[in-house]
């Protein structure tokens, strides 16, 4: 018990090392300590709302490099497919399915940070973001629970399904808005509305970090919308050999559970991977746990192993405006000395 | 009427076509916003409920009262359709009624759930204790009891205090469940499973009045003849078991304690009486229809004549098979001394209540199919069996109980009530536990419905060695009071 505190303590001062920092980018201030150049270049720029447009091309990434989150050949891949988000038994059976596991892995989290309020509508009040919604087969779900979900999504044809379905039930009326675009457009609107930190209580990125073309610019503006103390879900596929086999061979090729072409191993990540990125972006990572799914009974469950899917709860770290530089520097010295994972 | 009712329907479809049209070219144009706004007209002429339970009868009740009161589905829109009128019960009436039910302890711990058990029990309900079988042929017999005999093993009540108990509890909850009493369904409209673009994806509900609601899920709980059933085209195992029952209200010779059930198999069917109160009991006489209506000509006391004698009288028993029972009943008792109970004598009855001989026919039905999409059947419109048990009503709780507890999950989980994953969860769970129950129940009356030697023996075998096996008759208990 203590030693896992020491070390989340150890992570969250590493975390506060690094919030300051964007912190500090964002007020134009250069501070040398431990930031590497590329990524407070990329930070101001995206301050600035230029993210979309060209900016000062990266220097060195092992993933592909370039300044917008969106892929578009992925746009492409999701355009055709647009119609069929609510065929449970079609292409989108398998997402349909995960619902199981992921609304009560949202639920339970928030309820845990939130505190259950309101019986029928547990989630009542708070606003969520779901990235990546496509037909909005989550944000229905958590719209009903009383949160109020913004869905947002680059190809607009997808939108159009999940505003066509979800205005046939009134009770989504209120709780459920869509919106075709992309995150860092929506983190620059922000940026413009009101100046400091965004108004989400939670951000939801369910099986859309694979198909993110610059994962640092996503957790960065996951961050920048997230007020402190936010939640960030992410659930994605692991980078594993197994997950290759399993993810792409037999899903995609042989069981055709989702459409061919829908996963690039390459852009898979590794829940460590992931984990150091959130980390370094101001959060803290709470709970990582494997997910199974069983093509024969066509439903998931929970498991220890997160070598094939896996589901990941972040928590975006407090600002402690108080904090002395004497201590943000002990921070950064822990922070080079700690060994990581 | 039933032109002008169809034309206004018409013009609702017109009027939902054009919307719809409207909608789906706005829909790339539109902002969410407006989107809305337009569903808003839509809404105004028929508002979108979350579940429309159709039959306020007990089941209908006990689903409208369960759901309505469970913390998950608080806020939903929940309506109940009744064709009768409301049943409100100011004061219990001095005379029983002849329809009644057996409700076991999985129903009891359902309707205290709901609040309506209070009710029941300060209004009027004859807890019993043991329940003795035994057959006309023979001189086995199987009880059932509680093992200290202090606790009860059901309750028989009368289906109206049952309701009148549901109804109470459904005036206290106003602010969740909606009832509309005198509401008579003419046609159900069913969504395409598939959501098409330019089609309601809800179910429809077209009242006699004209009026059409819509709801995301439709529950269907109007009795064995359900027409709910018969639109969604479920296809019923069904059969007419060429009996009928004769019920009646009996006045006991003497007051007992009548803390028992008594039933006893007869070749032309079984006859049971049901403890109502210190002095009187419950008559359900299964009989060919051709008995069951002499039984209904006859005098009161030519009636009481032959309910008695059908009681007592031995005249069907065979030598053969009283010494080939004895002798079994001797062997089983060499190796299990303590085992099984003695037998007990059913009190005398001396008269009937006035005007309380009615006889209805009965049957058997099973719909091959519990739920469709949007829809779910349950109570009497999904399975329909012969009260030899008594397990009718507790079938029906038990239906209410598994879906209540499937609803509210969904709900928790943010699910469509009407998706068909939960809705095929309750009809594995409810078959799996109704379709073995509905086969024993049909076994024991094709057993018991005749005098002929081997199955004669057979049940009387069986009889007596299940009689002598108190850890096999626990588990038909618990089975059965699930």
């Amino acid at each position: 018990m203590l030693p896992s505190k020491l070390g989340r303590f150890a992570s969250g001062l590493q975390g506060r090392a690094r919030a300051s920092v964007s912190g500090a980018a964002r007020g134009g201030l250069r501070r040398a300590a431990g930031c590497p150049q590329r990524a407070l270049s990329l930070r101001r720029s995206a301050c600035a709302g230029a993210l979309l447009r060209r900016a000062a091309p990266r220097q060195s990434s092992t993933r592909p490099s370039s300044q917008t989150t969106v892929d578009p050949d992925e746009v492409r891949r999701f355009q055709s497919l647009a119609g069929k988000w609510w065929d449970e038994q079609g292409e989108f059976a398998a997402l349909h399915a995960m619902n199981d596991l992921r609304v009560p892995f949202i639920r339970d989290n928030l309820l845990n940070v939130h505190g259950a309020r309101h019986p029928g509508k547990p989630l009542a009040g708070l606003r969520l973001l779901d990235v990546g919604c496509g037909g909005g087969l989550l944000s229905e779900p958590l719209g009903r629970l009383g949160a109020h979900v913004l869905g947002i999504d680059p190809v607009s044809d997808s939108i159009h399904t999940a505003q066509l379905h979800a205005s046939y039930d009134p009770d989504l009326c209120d709780s459920v808005s869509y919106r075709a675009c992309t995150l860092e457009e929506l983190s620059a609107e922000e940026e413009e509305e009101e100046e400091g930190s965004g108004h989400f209580d939670a951000i939801v990125a369910s099986e859309v970090v694979e198909h993110l073309a610059d994962l640092e610019t996503f957790a960065f503006c996951c961050s920048h919308m997230l007020k402190p103390g936010g939640s960030l879900f992410v659930t994605t596929i692991n980078k594993t050999n197994l997950s290759y086999a399993l993810g792409i061979v037999v899903a995609e090729q042989l069981l055709r559970i989702v459409p061919s072409g829908t996963h690039d191993w390459e852009k898979f990540i590794s829940p460590v991977e992931l984990e150091r990125l959130l980390e370094s972006n101001g959060f803290s990572v709470q709970s990582v746990q494997g997910m199974l799914y069983n093509p024969a009974s066509g439903a998931w469950s929970w498991t220890n192993s997160t070598a094939i899917n896996y589901a990941l709860h972040a928590v975006k770290l407090r600002d402690d405006p108080r904090r002395d530089p004497a201590e943000e520097d002990r921070g950064a010295a822990a922070h080079s000395s700690a060994p990581r994972d | 009427m039933h032109k002008l009712a169809k034309a206004a329907l018409a013009f609702h479809g017109l009027g939902r076509c054009s919307v719809t049209e409207k909608r789906v070219s706005a829909a790339n144009i539109l902002r969410r916003g407006l989107v809305c706004a337009e569903h808003g007209d839509d809404g105004g002429r028929s508002e979108v409920y979350d579940v429309i339970i159709s039959g306020g009868g007990m089941v209908g009740s006990a689903m409208a009262c369960s759901l309505g009161m469970d913390t998950h589905l608080l806020g939903k829109k929940i309506l109940l359709l009744e064709a009768g009128n409301k049943k409100v019960m100011d004061k219990v009436p001095d005379t029983y009624s002849t329809r009644v039910s057996s409700i076991g302890p999985g129903s009891v711990s359902l309707l205290s759930g709901i609040g309506a058990w209070q009710h029941i029990s300060k209004m009027r309900c004859k807890p019993y204790q043991r329940m003795q079988v035994w057959d006309a042929c023979s001189d086995a017999l199987i009880t059932f009891d509680k093992e200290n005999l202090q606790d009860e093993m059901a309750y028989i009540v009368e289906n109206d205090i049952v309701v009148a108990a549901l109804t109470k509890q459904l005036d206290g909850l106003s602010d969740n469940v909606q009832v509309k009493y005198r509401s008579k369904v003419v046609k159900y409209t069913w969504p395409m499973p598939h959501q098409a673009a330019d089609s309601v994806p809800w179910v429809q509900v077209t009242l006699a009045s004209g009026e059409t609601l819509q709801t995301k899920l439709l529950i269907g709980a109007d009795g064995p003849n359900s027409m709910v059933r018969r639109e969604l085209g479920i296809p019923t195992v069904k059969w007419n078991y060429d009996q009928s029952a004769v019920v009646a209200v009996l006045h006991l010779s003497e007051p007992t304690e009548n803390n028992v059930a008594w039933q006893r198999f007869l070749p032309t069917g079984p006859i049971a009486m049901l403890p109502l109160s210190d002095t009187e009991s419950s008559l359900v006489w299964s009989t060919s229809h051709r008995l069951a209506e002499e039984l209904l000509g006859l005098d009161e006391e030519s009636f009481v004549d032959a309910i008695n004698s059908a009681f007592w009288n031995n005249e069907n028993q065979s030598e053969l098979i009283e010494t080939a029972g004895s002798l079994f009943r001797g062997a089983l008792s060499a190796v299990m001394p303590s085992a099984g109970s003695p037998r007990q004598l059913p009190p005398s009855v001396a008269g009937i209540g006035p005007k309380t001989r009615v006889m209805f026919p009965l049957g058997m039905g099973h719909a091959s199919e519990y739920i469709r999409h949007r829809a779910a059947l349950i109570g009497d419109a999904a399975h329909r069996v012969h009260p030899l048990a008594g397990q009718g009503a507790n079938l029906g709780f038990g239906d209410v109980a598994c879906l209540t507890r499937l609803l509210s999950q969904a709900a928790f989980n943010g699910k469509d009530l009407g998706a068909i994953q939960h809705l095929l969860e309750y009809e594995t769970e409810r078959q799996r536990h109704n379709l073995p129950m509905m086969a024993a129940i049909d076994l024991m009356k094709r057993l018991y419905s005749t005098n002929s030697a081997p199955a004669v023996l057979l049940r009387t075998f069986g009889l007596q060695a299940t009689n002598m096996l108190p850890a096999l008759k626990e588990q038909i208990m618990a089975f059965a009071s699930k």
